[in-house]
């Protein structure tokens, strides 16, 4: 059964007005690895705000776990492009912080502080920035501060993990270790990613399926399976058959641009 | 050169205000002006002793009046700026009048409030009250409007209501808007309450320069200016004292990493 579910559906931000995106229907299966990409514009933010319910559809529907999405959903973990740190608060208090916002978290927190330092510890841990939870978000350097916001948006163990661009400010070196840290992850304990990216090499490299969309209105063009093996090396981004893929798909992207 | 560039700009302010005194007591004696007109630095510190008693006692007054003043005002800039800073509806609805309001020269204001609660101590406390709330409002507006987007999005999936996001982010980002407001409000509230005091009171510094100047007692009227400002600088460095110790992070070391 499908984890995420749109059926038909379509978004204008003002009643009446454009339609953001238009007639998306999708299926994304519980632990699997979506990446949608396509021109910017394209409304693949909307499609964010779709799924984690902070937007209704104007047409169509929207399943997340067998329910129609009606609100807000907390099994939702969120991270952008700015890191978007709290200044004053530590690094590990900010990777807390939805702890305090998300029940049966927030009622527990105070009993269990401890255990929970603990836990946010170990996965700050384990993007590598062991050490690092008692410094200032304005002390780490920008890769770092991106690493704290993916833990920020995992650290009440959403099923659902949407990115919007993450990786889109950082320096090609640091984006590739980011890459492996986000494939290392959900490798040891898959969950739904949905990753919005202009990046077709980061596509390809880490789903297992890869949505293009269209200009806006944003429709779904292209739905391509990855099919290389995984775990994958960084290695595998040199090899003929990623090329292919990445090659197909620059070809998708290159028709949406010229039409 | 032997001296630290830290203790120059250290030392700046001081080394500035006393060349100014000196060129001031150059220019009243060089060219023999009046006490009556233009007194001397040397003649406003002789009548500050003079009348140390009564300077203390008006300033004292002074002061409490325009703390008392202050206090209110940063109560309410602060309800009054939450409210219009969280809510688009009350940011539309308060912002003419405020601006409105505002632009109210305040002394024009003082009569109105002798006639509401006779002459003394609350003219003074309200129109030091009402002459720097504005800026409390809206910095602290301004630092809640300011918010990042993609934040409350973030906050908001999780199922924060608008109270948490307030709680969490909302009031501890504009704390430093609103610790800056707080140095501009503090000398306002200074010039309001000694306003009040020049047009409407038998206590205070505005009472003692009115009454002085009456007199012809030029040194004594200044020796009140200076007053005045000291207490409007000291007040000034406290609060920015207080900025810099809790809201150390808006002001982050320039050599850290970015």
């Amino acid at each position: 059964m499908s984890f995420v579910k749109f059926e038909n559906v379509s978004l204008a931000y003002a009643p009446g007005g454009a339609n953001a995106i238009e007639d998306v229907s999708l299926d994304i299966r519980e632990g699997e690895f979506v990446a949608v990409v396509g021109p910017s514009g394209c409304g693949k933010s909307t499609l964010m705000k779709l799924v984690s319910g902070l937007k209704p559809p104007s047409v169509g529907n929207v399943f997340v776990d067998g329910r129609e999405v009606g609100g807000p959903l907390k099994i939702v973990g969120m991270a952008f492009q700015a890191a978007n740190l709290l200044p004053w608060r530590t690094t590990l208090d900010n990777v807390m912080l939805p702890l305090e916002i998300v029940e049966p978290y927030r009622g527990r927190l105070r009993q269990e502080k401890e255990k929970f330092r603990a836990d946010a510890e170990a996965l700050l841990a384990r993007v590598g920035l062991a050490g690092y939870g008692d410094k200032f978000p304005w002390e780490l350097s920008g890769g770092m501060q991106q690493r704290a916001s993916i833990c920020r948006a995992l650290i009440h163990q959403p099923r659902l993990l949407m990115l919007d661009e993450p990786f889109g400010a950082l320096d090609a070196f640091t984006r590739e270790e980011l890459w492996c840290m986000l494939r290392d992850l959900w490798q040891e304990k898959p969950f739904t990613i949905v990753l919005v990216t202009h990046d077709l090499r980061e596509a390809v490299f880490l789903a297992d399926t890869v949505y293009v969309m269209s200009k806006r209105p944003g429709r779904i063009l292209v739905r391509k399976e990855i099919d290389l093996p995984r775990p994958r090396p960084l290695d595998v981004t040199y090899t003929d058959a990623f090329a292919g893929y990445v090659h197909e798909l620059r070809e998708h992207i290159g028709r949406i641009r010229e039409s | 050169m032997a001296i630290k560039q830290t203790t120059v700009i250290k030392s700046a302010p001081w080394v500035l205000t006393i060349a100014l005194f000196l060129i001031w007591e150059a220019i009243c004696t060089g060219l023999s002006i009046p006490d009556y007109l233009m007194p001397a630095p040397s003649a406003i510190w002789v009548s500050g002793h003079e009348y140390a008693g009564p300077i203390m006692m008006h300033a004292t007054q002074t002061l409490w009046t325009t703390l008392a003043g202050f206090a209110i005002a940063v109560v309410v800039g602060m309800l009054l700026g939450l409210a219009v800073g969280a809510s688009p509806l009350v940011y539309k609805a308060c912002y003419p009048l405020l601006v409105g309001f505002n632009s109210i020269p305040k002394v024009a204001f003082v009569p109105v409030l002798v006639v509401w609660f006779g002459i003394g101590t609350i003219p003074a406390i309200l129109t030091a009250f009402l002459i720097s709330f504005f800026p409390v409002v809206v910095n602290v507006a301004t630092g809640l409007a300011t918010l990042e987007p993609e934040l409350e999005d973030v906050l908001r999936s999780l199922g924060a209501k608008r109270w948490d996001i307030m709680i969490k982010v909302g009031l501890p980002r504009s704390l430093p808007y609103f610790f800056a407001s707080l140095k501009v409000a503090i000398t306002l509230a200074f010039v309001g309450s000694v306003i009040s005091e020049t047009v409407a009171s038998n206590l205070g510094i505005g009472y003692l320069m009115m009454s002085a100047s009456s007199s012809m007692n030029m040194p004594l009227v200044f020796a009140g200016l200076i007053v005045i400002g000291v207490m409007g600088v000291v007040m000034y460095e406290l609060f920015a004292l207080l900025e810099k110790r809790l809201t150390g992070w808006a002001h982050r070391n320039p050599n850290a990493p970015g």
